[in-house]
């Protein structure tokens, strides 16, 4: 079939997201994420894989969101030399992802892009490929030398801070090294990968109920999207249903991470303009929300309670009325905190204006989640496939312009409140019956995918299985597409409102090194 | 400004009992005299690690300072620098690009210091394991004096961790 935005060829995956895959040659990627762009579909993800064993030599794949829905390209790629024309020029975000797949398969784009090594530092050397399937994953390579070439900055007064990668907070290790000329930031240049602890080599050797457990560990905050994105991605490949009463607790679990860190950042942001008050304020009520979550659903935060097929607890009906009326307290307390910050003079000074990403950026760069949302990029992948349990809620997409920290609280706030009554809604009126289906078995060579606007922006899951076994799985962060936009961000703002800039994004680490 | 002050007044002190040590939790045998201990149970200096955790563990630091814990009032801080630390809160399995820092971080920590390997990762590795990416446990790289299991392991579990570190258990 083809879709009615690209003219070439895809077959549509089974799942519950609208998804399709296409095979094209390599040498056909520009053109087609030429036209791609031109109709203004953005890159989701974009990641390798061997097939050495298949038969063949590597492929690229890139994940491309359309409004009918995602399309996966895959390009075989050689055997010897695996090289493919890059796309960082048509979608910047891509550069980071392409140095990660040298990084991990060798296979290089031949575009002249940035050719620096990403998620590679010391663990092994270069030339060796963990993700190659002759690559054992036991090995352990002698730590070679860490020498990276960071873009130097030159000029009277300019002068260099290294920050990281163990930072002076409670946060993930990371490197920025900051040029500067007296307190203004003239250049942020980020170095991640220092979480690289091999998620994706760990999948391969798991069978898909066995992922389950290590999807939701990829990004800790985050741990209800990716169980549900690796769900969704099984349930494709094995054509599994899961239940309705099911579908409507995993939107309760997701609405409900989605307001847990919006309310600990809110706190943060907060104790980052010195209004200590917000902090405590804020994470009380998140401890309140934390101890609602163990009660109902065994966990804080949520973990391993959506499982392929469908979620591992039910909410009985008295603790959905629990849950209702402790959101209803908890609204009513967030409401009086908003107009706190709302009305305080220091906290709105050092948010308003304070590292802004302007919508045509954002555009172009391809911002997402609720830093997009912040910044005049109109997505969400709740409103724009509404696939159940959403398809009745009309969930209402929070928005601004002005891109600055200002904005991101903002949107935060609309969120928490859109998201309380999101869970309300579901709680009231759970559909009856089980909780969750037994998994069918995959179909040799089935794939599926996963796709799950969380709280920080959207998660992919692309799963290639081999019966029971995974074949090759990228789980795909946000963070990947929105850390390049945080050194456009802290431009010309002074150092000490970097803190308070990062935050405003909370971006993951280890979602993104993987 | 009325309504910050009202809000303050209204939910009062929330703070509940810190839990007694757990010699359970202790991975070595006390290293330290009872006089080192004394002062540090007084007033005791934490750098956090996150030598490459999913970022679970962090939440529940985050966790542990809110008002309901609050373990300032025990005359625990966490501080910016590990030059300024008595004791190293490091979470996560240690991944090899972390490794060569998590050791630096431990050598700039004064003499004498203590180590807490936070959640199942820090404890075993957890489901990350060993591999050519993951040194596994944070015992594999600097030495732990307490290891505290979870995933994560909830404020609680923390708090107590770092005060069984603290407390004097079986002396060498």
């Amino acid at each position: 079939m083809k879709l009615k935005e690209l003219d070439i060829e895809v077959e549509p995956l089974a799942g519950a997201m609208p998804a399709f895959r296409a095979s094209i040659e390599a040498a056909e990627l520009p053109e087609v994420c030429g036209w791609a762009h031109a109709s203004k579909a953005r890159l989701v993800a974009l990641w390798g894989s061997d097939e050495t064993g298949r038969g063949a030599g590597y492929a690229l794949h890139v994940a491309l969101a359309f409004p009918s829905g995602l399309v996966w390209l895959s390009a075989p790629l050689p055997k010897e030399d695996p090289r493919y024309p890059g796309i960082a020029d048509i979608y910047p975000a891509a550069g980071r992802m392409q140095r990660a797949c040298a990084d991990l398969l060798g296979i290089r784009p031949d575009d002249g892009a940035d050719a620096r090594k990403w998620l590679r530092h010391g663990a092994w050397p270069a030339g060796v490929y963990p993700l190659r399937k002759d690559f054992d994953a036991g090995a352990r390579p002698a730590q070679q030398p860490d020498r990276y070439p960071f873009v130097p900055v030159a000029g009277e007064g300019v002068h260099e801070i290294p920050v990281g990668p163990v930072h002076a907070g409670t946060i993930e290790p990371g490197h920025f090294r900051f040029s500067i000329v007296g307190e203004k930031i003239l250049r942020l240049e980020e170095r991640l990968g220092y979480k690289h602890k091999g998620i994706e080599k760990r999948f391969e050797s798991m069978t898909l109920e066995e992922g389950a457990k290590l999807a939701g560990r990829v990004s800790g905050d985050s741990t209800v999207a990716y169980a549900w994105a690796y769900a969704m991605a099984v349930e494709g490949a094995t054509g599994t249903e899961p239940p309705p009463r099911a579908l409507a607790l995993r939107g309760i679990l997701l609405e409900l991470e989605r307001v847990a860190n919006h309310l600990g950042d809110l706190g943060y942001l907060g104790n980052d303009v010195a209004l200590s008050f917000g902090f405590f304020q804020f994470w009380r009520l998140k401890e309140e929300l934390l101890r609602t979550n163990a009660r109902l659903f065994g966990h804080r935060y949520l973990m391993d309670t959506i499982v392929p097929g469908g979620v591992a607890k039910d909410l009985p009906r008295a603790e959905a009325e629990q849950l209702v009326g402790r959101l209803e307290a908890i609204r009513g307390e967030v409401a009086a905190l908003q107009s706190i910050y709302e009305e305080h003079a220091g906290a709105q000074d050092r948010f308003i204006m304070t590292g802004q990403v302007v919508p045509e950026l954002a555009e172009r760069m391809g911002l997402n989640g609720f830093a997009g949302r912040a910044s005049g990029v109109g997505r969400d992948l709740r409103v724009d496939y509404p696939i159940p349990p959403y398809q009745e809620l009309d969930p209402r997409m929070a928005s601004h312009i002005r891109g600055d920290v200002a904005a991101r609280v903002s949107v935060r706030f609309e969120e928490v409140f859109e998201s309380m009554r999101l869970i309300q809604a579901l709680a009231q009126k759970l559909p009856p019956g089980g909780i969750r289906s037994p998994s069918a078995k995959a179909r040799s060579g089935a794939s599926g995918v996963g796709w799950v606007e969380g709280w920080r922006g959207e998660v992919l899951i692309a799963l290639e299985a081999d019966g029971d076994r995974i074949h090759r799985l990228h789980p795909h962060d946000p963070s990947w597409q929105n850390w390049p936009l945080l050194e456009h961000a802290v431009h010309g703002n002074i150092v000490p409102d970097f803190p308070l800039i990062n935050k405003s994004f909370n971006l993951s680490y280890s979602g993104a090194d993987l | 400004m009325y309504q910050l002050l009202k809000q303050i007044a209204k939910t009062g002190i929330v703070t509940e009992p810190a839990p007694p040590p757990e010699e359970a939790l202790r991975a070595t045998a006390q290293r330290l005299g009872e006089v080192i201990l004394e002062h540090f149970g007084r007033a005791l200096a934490i750098r956090h690690v996150d030598a490459g955790s999913c970022n679970g563990c962090e939440l529940e630091i985050h966790a542990m300072n809110s008002p309901f814990y609050n373990p300032e009032q025990l005359g625990i801080k966490f501080v910016a620098s590990p030059r300024h630390a008595d004791l190293l809160l490091v979470t996560g399995p240690v991944s090899r690009n972390m490794e060569t820092a998590l050791r630096r971080t431990w050598e700039a920590t004064p003499d004498p210091k203590l180590v807490v390997a936070i959640g199942d990762c820090g404890c075993t590795g957890g489901i990350f394991g060993e591999s050519y990416a993951s040194c596994g446990r944070v015992s594999n790289v600097i030495p732990v004096d307490v290891a505290v299991p979870g995933c994560p392991p909830t404020p609680t579990a923390i708090l107590q961790g770092i005060l069984t570190a603290i407390s004097p258990g079986k002396l060498r």
